[in-house]
């Protein structure tokens, strides 16, 4: 037996909608599997993992609390990618982002005026993009893969930090724990109803993505990442720089990584201290794809991750299974959206070893 | 004192070797597979598993080959018989093995592990400063030499090895010519798999006998990268994966010395070495491009 593929005359518009929701079926599927092989009873603990999050007025608003980065990143990534270019350092872009966006409330706490929350989420994105250009820079410079070098400097970043919040910025007066001071009430991203703890970064992400999508979709940049990402002699063909392709999607997701790095340390944190991210950097690819690369379906996609994240935490209590089930589910999530897009383009046919010949002696 | 250094350098670079030349493979056949941080991590965890549950750490770096080899086998689906994106599912390999081995490995977290014993030469480790540093190695320190030269004799001196560079070179022209493409980038993936999954055992029954969650950190990544520095050449590899071994330890030295650098910035060393590593070796577009498999990466759908 074997499985052959034959492709399609054109791009199947039914798999496009079908396919991502045949891998979330297959996930939940598998979930229930590996929940059945720790002992636990499959339909339970999916119901705490996918449902109970979903019933309580907190739970919603740490929902859209959790959706807000990945759907900000994942935004940014899906230009990167449509483009053809890696870029998978945007864990480390969301570190730098939330350092130099934390410059003004840690260095200058005394200053109170309405401009520092403005100042620190521009500063934020400014502080991504150009950590983001560092593998921009290398990339057309000196030809080195982006990949790894935007990896690479996640590990940087992230050590950046460690000694940031253990040296220099320490809190004095923070019996010793690694962490800066508490930002001041100016530079705290606003709560956006009255009935919880989510803050604007959704909105900053949802505005983030409909602009992605209008501009992917009406404007001439958006023309110009598709057909470069698709073909790059095509691109130039047409008078597209794939150079300033390169920087113009780093940069842009690095800022969009970079600001939803500032908002989530002013939103949710209040202060730096070495870990700042459940891994959202690696999850907005996740998120990406899921999204299959839309900008509209990134939202959407965003917020089946941010659950993933909350149905862990919420199983660890109710059902005592471990948290890193959490990224088992998210692997595993993206390894079904991958296979399942190839319906979009093929046809899967499993040829049974016995028709083999009947095949050979036709061609 | 520099016996002691060249030992714990040693042990440093063999896991990097490992998984690098076992990447080479896969990629000269055409295939990338991102996924080595993922395999090895596997690797790791199989391995400390078999060795816990049977007592034998052998019998673990077996589990640890076999583990990274079927979990490689995962990618090779989706990238060879699927035609998915191979960057994506290099990606979504690292990711579900990180969590999954986080999954299997957490009963492990805190117990103490059996080291694997070295494998002592007589006479020859009597040596005085080369024999215990040659001939008083574990077996993944010897498996790592013989891997070098069995992948250098492979490629270059044999048919089958130079079937594979063919395919990956030129995949549809050896489709053409009857060379069974698919199978060959399985059996590719496989190799590389199996060569991460050896690597991660060393890190948890050599380097720190122990499960420490993603303790991987990072290596199967310089991994990747020790590839492209060694322009896909077994022996560079090697070369190249004792000076980032070196990195990783002296900075560790230096860090225990205290020369007064945050010792932050001195564990950004290797990662920071690898850049500009890429850099150097990347910045001359002529001698990349002939170096590179041509169809590494690109998608392979047999006509019929």
């Amino acid at each position: 037996m074997r499985i052959e593929l034959e492709k399609r005359a054109s791009a199947s518009s039914l798999f496009q909608i079908v396919s991502p929701l045949l891998a979330l079926v297959l996930t939940l599927l598998f979930g229930a599997l590996m929940f059945w092989m720790l002992g636990k009873n499959p339909g339970h603990a999916l119901y705490a993992f996918f449902i109970e999050p979903l019933l309580e007025v907190w739970s919603l608003h740490e929902l859209a609390i959790k959706a807000a980065p990945l759907i900000l990143i994942a935004v940014g990534l899906s230009v990167c990618y449509r483009s053809n270019n890696w870029n998978i350092g945007a864990e480390g872009q969301f570190t730098i982002g939330a350092i130099v966006g934390s410059i003004l409330p840690v260095l200058v706490p005394q200053w109170h005026s309405p401009l520092v929350l403005p100042l620190m989420l521009i500063m934020g994105a400014i502080g991504g993009a150009l950590f983001a250009a560092i593998p921009a820079l290398l990339r057309t410079r000196f030809n080195t893969n982006e990949i790894l070098v935007s990896l690479m400097l996640v590990y940087i970043a992230q050590l950046f930090l460690d000694w940031l919040v253990r040296g220099p910025w320490r809190d004095p007066k923070g019996f010793n724990f690694p962490q800066t001071i508490s930002f001041a009430k100016e530079a705290v991203l606003p709560e956006l109803l009255e009935s919880g703890r989510a803050h604007w970064a959704i909105v900053f992400a949802i505005i983030a993505a409909v602009g992605i999508w209008f501009m992917m979709r009406y404007m001439l940049k958006g023309f110009e990442v598709t057909v470069l990402g698709r073909s790059e002699r095509a691109g130039r063909f047409a008078g597209f720089s794939s150079r300033r392709m390169v920087w113009f999607s780093m940069m842009l997701s690095g800022a969009f990584a970079g600001l939803a790095g500032i908002s989530e340390v002013s939103g949710s944190i209040n202060h730096l201290q070495p870990s700042i991210s459940p891994g959202y950097g690696f999850t907005a690819i996740i998120v990406a794809f899921l999204g299959r690369l839309n900008p509209l379906g990134i939202i959407v996609s965003g917020f089946i991750l941010a659950l993933t994240y909350l149905g862990g935490e919420a199983a660890q209590l109710s059902i005592g299974v471990s948290d890193k089930v959490t990224r088992v589910f998210q692997g595993l999530l993206l390894f079904f959206v991958l296979s399942c897009d190839t319906l979009i383009l093929y046809r899967i046919r499993i040829v049974l070893s016995s028709d083999r010949a009947a095949v050979e002696g036709r061609s | 004192m520099l016996e002691a250094i060249l030992l714990t350098i040693i042990t440093a670079a063999t896991p990097l070797v490992i998984a690098a030349v076992g990447e080479l493979v896969t990629e000269r056949a055409g295939v990338l597979n991102l996924g080595v941080e993922g395999m090895m991590i596997m690797g790791a965890v199989c391995a400390f598993a078999g060795s816990y549950l049977t007592g034998s750490p052998l019998l673990g770096v077996l589990c640890g080959i076999i583990g990274g080899a079927l979990f490689s086998l995962l990618f090779g689906f989706l990238t060879l018989t699927l035609v998915t994106n191979q960057v994506a599912t290099g990606l979504a390999l690292t990711i579900l093995g990180l969590g999954l081995s986080g999954q299997i490995g957490e009963s492990f977290v805190g117990i103490p592990g059996v080291k694997l014993q070295p494998i002592v030469f007589p006479v020859l480790s009597d040596i005085p400063f080369v024999g215990p540093l040659l001939f008083k190695q574990d077996i993944t320190f010897y498996l790592s030499i013989a891997l070098i030269i069995g992948v250098n004799w492979f490629l270059f001196k044999s048919r089958t090895g130079l079937k594979m560079r063919a395919i990956g070179d030129n995949h549809g022209s050896a489709h053409a010519l009857g060379i069974n493409v698919i199978r060959t980038r399985y059996l590719a993936v496989m190799f590389g798999g199996a060569c991460a999954g050896l690597a991660g055992a060393q890190l948890s029954l050599v380097y720190t006998p122990q499960w420490v969650e993603n303790m991987s950190a990072g290596r199967g990544w310089i991994a990747l990268a020790l590839v492209v520095f060694a322009s896909w050449r077994p022996w560079r590899v090697f070369a190249g994966g004792y000076i980032f071994g070196a990195v990783g330890i002296l900075q560790l030295h230096a860090q225990a010395f205290g020369i007064g650098v945050p010792s932050q910035f001195l564990s950004m060393l290797p990662y920071a070495v690898t850049i500009v590593v890429l850099i150097i070796i990347s910045h001359n577009r002529r001698t990349t491009l002939i170096n590179t498999p041509a169809s590494l990466g690109k998608p392979f759908v047999p006509d019929r």
